[in-house]
Formats: structure tokens, C-alpha cells, sequence
């Protein structure tokens, strides 16, 4: 226990003189850092450190926002991010904060935990000489004996559960109650412990990453088919477990009236997974806040959008594209730009940007190009941008899978079309048809083995924490001395470790126990 | 009624009530001004003047204290009843704003920051009213109290005011409302918990003056407000016994909230700035509930480490 706890109930102080030498002085600073002057300063710290997380963007968080702040500024962010500024919840600094309160933490919990055991072996003290003393006291005249009045005081206290000790002489009592209030506090902060191993397994065990699924399409749980995958520190391909998904239909709804028209009320995915290759597949939804757990991990789903499917023949007649191509979202109604990028067209290759609209407009604004005027896919139109010339696929560079890179092409015509419509491009380049609006899901697949060892630790540190705010360990003492004429004076005496508002209400019941057997 | 009918009386109720609260505040600074020094002086005098006593170990009765102990037994609490009545009608109307907001949205009304600012200020004046409904001094608390929840309604009306509306489907989820309904119900308790840590210090400054004997001064309106307040070591009770009961919820309210989160992104916690804000206000509450078991930080340090955890949440 720390030596700089208030504790009025405690009766044996430990006092050593330091010993000399190197010992000495880690016995020392082991004794500072256990102390609560130091748990204090090291909870003061978590809390300042935790302070820069929500100034700064964070890479965990937000990674672009992380590169708008380099480019804002030139100067600072180099320096702010050799202090971690950016990654506050990975760096050294902080771990170091919270590896050294949970070191205190260990350094001040196992010597209480011992002290714990002593103490339910312990019996209650005898009574202190002055009760009169003590925070809470009463004092009657009984016209019984001593004998009688402490018997009674011991039937009253055994119904509260009190712990109980009767003096040799019979002539008072002590009494003891709330050890579920150290135990509370000790479970709270073992608990403790526990939620920052299971946190600590997660990031090195866990891994999530994050893949568009198209209406019809499939994912398998391998590296390659992620968009974006964050491996955990000892993360190994082999740790993937091999189940597999196809995404058989994608239904949104939308509000259709009020002041919130157009939002999303909800959208859900229709799939069928199979748990590994070769076993039957099994059906399942996946809606928000309604994941798929799947051998171990789980399939949320983020988000959602429009895909656009295109056949595109060349200038020979020959099909050299034909596919879904999902599109990104750029504003609440799902106006949402893609690229069709066709290497393989002959005489030369082909791009066109493409700009969905689920709901066409009645009218293109020249100013903002279309515009979708509901989320919902009523009246599916793409207007396309048709260029000729190279890709740039060769280069090596990487491309974004959503725009041209139209830098060595050239624009060869505007269109707007339909389902079911065919363009046939200028300079027998060949054609594109527009097969039909599908709808893809945007999921992520999370595996943290270190969950359920999170979410224990923490339910049992309320638990814990509950019990020892709200239980309070207390004691009582009744002492009875002979007054002459065969009455009786009966003190009592209550103390708490912290304020118990129920310790006087407590006490009086004792009190109104030993004065009732006398009425009877 | 239809929804906008019913969401449109919610506004007015929350009118109605930052009215009435207004009124409360006059009614509690009134109060504050007519009986200075007089009402509960006798019975507060009393036991300041024992720990002033026992402090300055001096002759009983030697204390300046006694002025107040011997204050008149006529006491005007006609002011404070007023500010009692108008804050538990101000309550009463903002339950109505809530309820018919939530009628209105067809969902618990907690789902944005204007409708978690408004619960949160109706649980803060119903914990108050609670409190003072079981110890009639804390009625004290009152003025500071209703300050407060104007400031917080009052920010909620101008920044926060969104539509009454349903909600994005990431937030549809029982969790979320187990999570926030948890969330205001610790919250009121703080913002009770941080009155009365205020006051606390308030009150102590004024009991270490009467010991050193220097009184009045530049700041002598505080000094007025102590001679009001129950004792000092009464509204430290009060603040603690209040933050212990709303820290394990609030902790369980981050739990929630993290279980809903792992629902929704398969992430239980991502240091977004609410999260990290609440994790915060856990920390400053843990070191405030140690710093009172720790010798020397009991007191003015531990009221001090109170306040600033409501500055955090």
C-alpha cells in the first residue's frame, strides 16, 4: 500500500529506516513509484498526453489531413512529427507514460492485494478507549446488564453482516464491515491491467483492412483483393482466415420526405459466404451496425455507391472491356465520378471519365456539370468523356483508379447516356454501351483477437470500480459499563474509512436495536 | 400532431424554460442579496466556529466567527423558494421539450449535440433538485447551478440547434442509446459534482479568512456568497459522493460507446477527439478520486483537479 494513503482504519505503519547503498535506493525510487503522489502526476500526464491526439490530425485517423497539415505547414509539421505529434497514441513518449502508471499500478496493487489477505483473515480491532472520539457516537442508559446489552448490540450487528468480535470480558464489542470495498478497488485495478493486455494483444495480433464489392462480385480474405489492408506488428498472410463472400444484391433506402429527403435511412448487403473453399455457401446480411463474424473475424459494412457497367468494342468489332467499375461519391445524392480505362482497344487505346447520376437532372448547369438530384437509382444516366490516345498504364507510376491520366490523349467527343444506349465513337474508334447501373458495398474486414479480453477487463473494472465507490469499509464498536442502580451505560462508537453517509443512519439502527430488546 | 408541430413546441418549451431559468437566477441573486449573512448562519456559524476552533487552537469562543453564530433566527428563504419552484418548472418544461422532441424524431431524443446538450441540462437540474429535495441546503448550489444550465442551453439554442430528424444509419443502433443515455445521466452529475466543487473552494477560502482574521477585501461578494453556503466540508462531501456515483457510469458509458463503435466499424476505439476527450475526463475524474485518498491533495487540490475535469468533459 502506498505509504501516503489516508487510511484512519489502518493500525500497523510499516517504518523502516533507509538502508544505505544501491539497494537503498531502488528500494527508494521503487517506493516513489508506487506512491500515489506518482500515480497522481502519471495520471495528469496520460491525460495532458492524451491532449495533442485531438489537436493534431492523427496518420491512424486521418492520414490526408495528416498530408494537408505538411503542406500548410512547411516547417513546423517536420518538427511536430519528430515528437510523435501525429501518431500521439503510438509514440514512445506515451507509452511510456502509461507502461510507467501501470508498472505503479502493479508496484502498489500487489502489496495491497497481500495486505487484502491478511485483512479477511484479520479479526476487528478491540474497541478504542474513547469512543467519544471517534466520528460518529452515541451513548443510553439501559436498565439490562452489560451481558445483555452486548448481546443484543451482536444480534443487531450479525444482521447487518458485520464481521464480529466480542471482547473477553464481555463487556464490548467490535465490528467490521464493507471488506468488498478493498476488493472492489483491488479488482478495478487488476481489470485495469487486463484491458491494456487485451489492447496490447490487438496490436499485435489484429489486422483490418478495407475492399469494394461490387453487386454479383466476390472477395476472397487474401492480401490481394484488399484496397487497403493495416496489418498489427506480427501480422502474417498465414493469419487470414480462408472464408470468402459474394455480394449478391446491395438495397438502400432512402428518406423520400422531410427536411432530411435524400439521406440515407438504411442499406444493407445480401451475400453468401463460405467459411473456406468448397464447403457450401451459406447466406447472411450485412447491414450497419450488424457485422458477419466469420471465422473469427468480422465483415463490416462502411459504405456504399453506384458502379456502372460498360461493354466497349474497338474499331475491329471486338469486345475489349466489359464490366462493372465502381464510382466514387462526391456528394450525398450520389453524383459519382469513375474512369473506364481500355488498354487493349485497337488502333489506339482508350479512356472515358465518367460522371453517374442515379436520379439525372432535368437540366446540366454548364457551371457544375450534372448533378444528381436523388440518391436513389430512378432514372440512371452517365455522361462520359471519351479521349484516344495513351493510357499511360506503361510508365510504372501508379495511377488513381478513378481518374484519366489524359496528359499524352486526346478529347474525341461528349455524350450522355442511358441504359441500353450505345455510343458509337467518332473515327471508327468503335463504341461503348452503357449495360446498366449495379450497386457496390464497401466493407471492411476486422480480426482483433484481443477484444473479448478488452471488453472483460473493462466490464469487470465498472464492476469493480462500483464496489468500491459504493461500498464502505466501516467499523462499530459497543462497549457497556455499569451505571449503578442496575442500569447500564451503552456507548457506540462508528468510523469510516472514507465519508459513509449511512454510517450514523447504521449506527442509530444498532442503537434503536439494543434500546428495542428492552422495550420487548 | 404532426412531427414538425410537435418538434416546433419542443423548441418553444426550450424557450420557455431558458425564460424561467432566467427568472430562477434573478430569484437565487436576489436571495444572495437580501439575506446576506443571516439564514443558516446560526447552524453553519456553529460548526465553523468548532473547526475554526480546533484549527487555530484557540479559547472557545475567542473566534471572529461568532458574528455569525449569533445571527437572527428570522429567516427570509422566501427568494430561494421562488428560484426552487421556477428551476423544478424549468424542469418539468424541459422533460416536455424532450419528450416531445423525441415523439417528434420517433427515437430517443439524444442523437446530435443539441439534443444531448438540452438532456444533459435537464439531468443536471434534476440531480440538483434531487439533491436538494434530501438536504435543504443544498439549495445553495442553486445560483451556480442554474448559471450553468443557462450557459449550456443557451449554447445548445444558438451553435447547436439542428432539426428535429431521423438519424444516419450508423447511429441506429441500441448501444448507441444505452451509451448516450448513460452519458447524460453522468454528466448532470458532474456538472452538480463541479458546483459544488466551485463552491467548495469558495466556502474554504472564506473559513481559512475568518481563521487568519483577515475579512472583507476586494473579493468581499464571495465572501457574502460563503456566508450563504453549508460548510466547507459539506460541499466537499457533496462533490465527491456525487463524482464517485457518476464515475463509474461514465465509464461504463465509454464502454457502451466503444462496444457500439466496434459494432458499427469493427474498431472499439479510434482516438477520434470525442473519444479522447472522454478518455481524458476519465483520467482527470480517476486522479481527482485518488488525489482525495492521497495526503495533501485532499481539499483545495483535489476541488481544483474536480473543475478541471468538467473543463475537459
Amino acid at each position: 500500500m502506498p505509504t501516503d494513503v489516508v487510511d484512519p482504519l489502518r493500525t500497523e505503519e510499516p517504518i523502516r529506516s533507509p538502508r544505505l547503498g544501491l539497494l537503498g535506493a531502488l528500494r527508494w525510487s521503487w517506493r516513489q513509484l508506487t506512491s500515489m503522489r506518482t500515480a497522481l502526476l502519471l495520471l495528469f500526464l496520460l491525460a495532458v498526453g492524451a491532449v495533442p491526439g485531438s489537436v493534431f490530425p492523427q496518420r491512424g485517423v486521418a492520414p490526408l489531413r495528416v498530408g494537408e497539415y505538411f503542406q500548410a505547414h512547411p516547417t513546423l509539421a517536420p518538427i511536430l512529427d519528430n515528437l510523435s505529434m501525429f501518431d500521439v497514441y503510438a509514440a514512445p513518449w506515451f507509452a511510456a507514460i502509461y507502461l510507467l502508471l501501470m508498472v505503479s499500478l502493479t508496484g502498489c496493487i500487489l502489496p495491497r492485494c497481500l495486505h487484502y489477505a491478511r485483512l479477511l483473515r484479520a479479526r476487528p480491532p478491540a474497541a478504542p478507549r474513547n469512543l467519544t472520539r471517534l466520528p460518529v457516537h452515541r451513548e443510553m442508559l439501559a436498565d439490562v446488564s452489560a451481558e445483555v446489552a452486548i448481546d443484543r448490540a451482536v444480534a443487531a450487528l450479525r444482521s447487518s453482516r458485520f464481521r464480529i468480535e466480542r471482547a473477553s470480558d464481555n463487556a464490548s464489542v467490535g465490528a467490521e464491515k464493507g471488506y468488498l470495498h478493498e476488493f472492489g478497488n483491488l479488482v478495478f485495478h487488476v481489470a485495469l491491467l487486463v484491458v491494456l493486455l487485451g489492447v496490447g494483444s490487438g496490436a499485435v495480433f489484429s489486422y483490418h483492412g478495407t475492399v469494394v464489392v461490387v453487386e454479383d462480385e466476390g472477395f476472397s480474405n487474401i492480401l490481394t483483393q484488399y484496397d487497403d489492408f493495416v496489418p498489427g506488428r506480427r501480422f502474417d498472410p498465414t493469419m487470414l482466415a480462408p472464408f470468402s463472400f459474394t455480394l449478391n444484391e446491395f438495397d438502400a433506402k432512402f428518406i423520400t420526405e422531410g427536411p432530411r429527403t435524400g439521406q440515407p435511412d438504411d442499406y444493407r448487403a445480401d451475400v453468401t459466404y463460405r467459411e473456406e473453399p468448397g464447403v457450401v455457401g451459406e447466406a447472411a446480411v450485412i447491414a450497419v451496425n450488424e457485422p458477419l463474424s466469420v471465422d473469427g473475424s468480422k465483415v463490416y459494412l462502411l459504405g456504399h455507391g453506384y458502379a456502372p457497367r460498360f461493354t466497349v468494342r474497338d474499331g475491329q468489332g471486338k469486345t475489349v472491356f466489359s464490366g462493372a467499375i465502381p464510382a466514387l461519391p462526391q456528394d450525398p445524392a450520389f453524383t459519382s465520378k469513375t474512369a473506364v480505362k481500355v488498354p487493349d482497344a485497337l488502333p489506339e487505346q482508350l479512356g472515358f471519365n465518367v460522371t453517374v447520376t442515379p436520379t439525372a437532372p432535368d437540366v446540366v448547369s454548364p457551371l457544375t456539370g450534372p448533378v444528381s438530384q436523388f440518391p436513389e437509382d430512378d432514372d440512371p444516366r452517365v455522361y462520359l468523356g471519351a479521349w484516344a490516345g495513351d493510357l499511360g498504364l506503361d510508365s510504372g507510376l501508379p495511377q488513381n483508379l478513378y481518374e484519366l491520366d489524359t496528359s499524352q490523349m486526346e478529347q474525341i467527343g461528349l455524350k450522355d447516356l442511358a441504359p441500353g444506349e450505345t455510343w458509337q465513337l467518332p473515327g471508327d474508334r468503335g463504341s461503348i454501351t452503357f449495360d446498366g447501373l449495379s450497386e457496390f458495398g464497401n466493407f471492411q474486414v476486422a480480426h482483433d483477437p484481443g477484444r473479448y479480453l478488452t471488453l472483460v477487463g473493462a466490464v469487470t473494472a465498472i464492476l469493480g470500480v462500483m464496489g468500491s465507490l459504493l461500498i464502505k469499509r466501516r467499523r462499530v464498536w459497543v462497549r457497556a459499563t455499569a451505571a449503578g442502580q442496575g442500569r447500564t451505560l451503552v456507548e457506540f462508537g462508528g468510523l469510516a474509512r472514507t465519508e459513509a453517509m449511512g454510517l450514523s443512519a447504521e449506527v442509530d439502527r444498532i442503537v434503536a436495536h439494543v434500546r428495542g430488546g428492552e422495550k420487548q | 400532431m404532426n412531427s414538425t408541430s410537435l418538434a416546433q413546441t419542443s423548441n418553444f418549451l426550450v424557450y420557455g424554460a431558458l425564460i424561467v431559468l432566467a427568472l430562477a437566477m434573478v430569484a437565487f441573486a436576489v436571495d444572495l442579496g437580501v439575506g446576506s449573512g443571516r439564514r443558516r448562519a446560526a447552524e453553519a456559524g456553529v460548526r465553523r466556529e468548532q473547526r475554526a476552533r480546533a484549527s487555530s487552537g484557540r479559547a472557545p469562543g475567542g473566534v471572529d466567527v461568532v458574528e455569525r453564530s449569533t445571527a437572527d433566527d428570522v429567516v427570509d428563504e422566501r427568494w430561494a423558494r421562488v428560484g426552487v419552484s421556477l428551476s423544478s418548472l424549468a424542469f418539468l418544461l424541459l422533460v416536455g421539450a424532450v419528450l416531445t422532441r423525441g415523439i417528434s424524431a420517433g427515437r430517443p431524443p439524444w442523437g446530435n449535440m443539441y439534443e444531448f446538450s438540452v438532456a444533459g441540462a435537464t439531468a443536471a437540474i434534476g440531480v440538483w433538485l434531487l439533491l436538494t429535495r434530501r438536504r435543504s441546503e443544498m439549495r445553495e448550489l442553486g445560483l451556480l447551478v442554474v448559471v450553468t444550465v443557462l450557459l449550456i442551453l443557451g449554447v445548445a439554442v444558438v451553435v447547436l440547434y439542428t432539426e428535429s430528424a431521423q438519424l444516419v444509419p450508423a447511429l441506429k443502433s441500441y448501444w448507441l442509446w444505452i451509451h448516450v443515455t448513460a452519458a447524460i445521466i453522468a454528466s448532470g452529475i458532474f456538472t452538480v459534482g463541479s458546483v459544488a466543487s466551485a463552491l467548495f473552494l469558495v466556502a474554504d477560502r472564506y473559513e481559512r479568512r475568518q481563521v487568519s482574521g483577515e475579512a472583507g477585501g476586494r473579493l468581499a461578494l464571495l465572501d457574502t456568497l460563503a456566508q450563504r453556503l453549508p460548510p466547507s466540508d459539506v460541499l466537499d462531501r457533496t462533490a465527491y459522493q456525487t463524482i464517485a456515483f457518476a464515475f463509474p457510469l461514465w465509464f461504463f458509458a465509454i464502454v457502451a460507446g466503444a462496444i457500439w463503435a466496434e459494432g458499427a466499424w469493427g474498431r472499439y476505439w479510434g482516438w477520434d477527439p470525442k473519444e479522447t476527450w472522454a478518455f481524458i475526463t476519465l483520467v482527470i475524474y480517476a486522479a481527482y478520486l485518488h488525489a482525495r485518498a492521497t495526503a495533501g491533495w485532499r481539499g483545495r487540490p483535489a476541488a481544483i483537479i474536480a473543475l478541471e475535469g468538467f473543463g475537459a468533459f
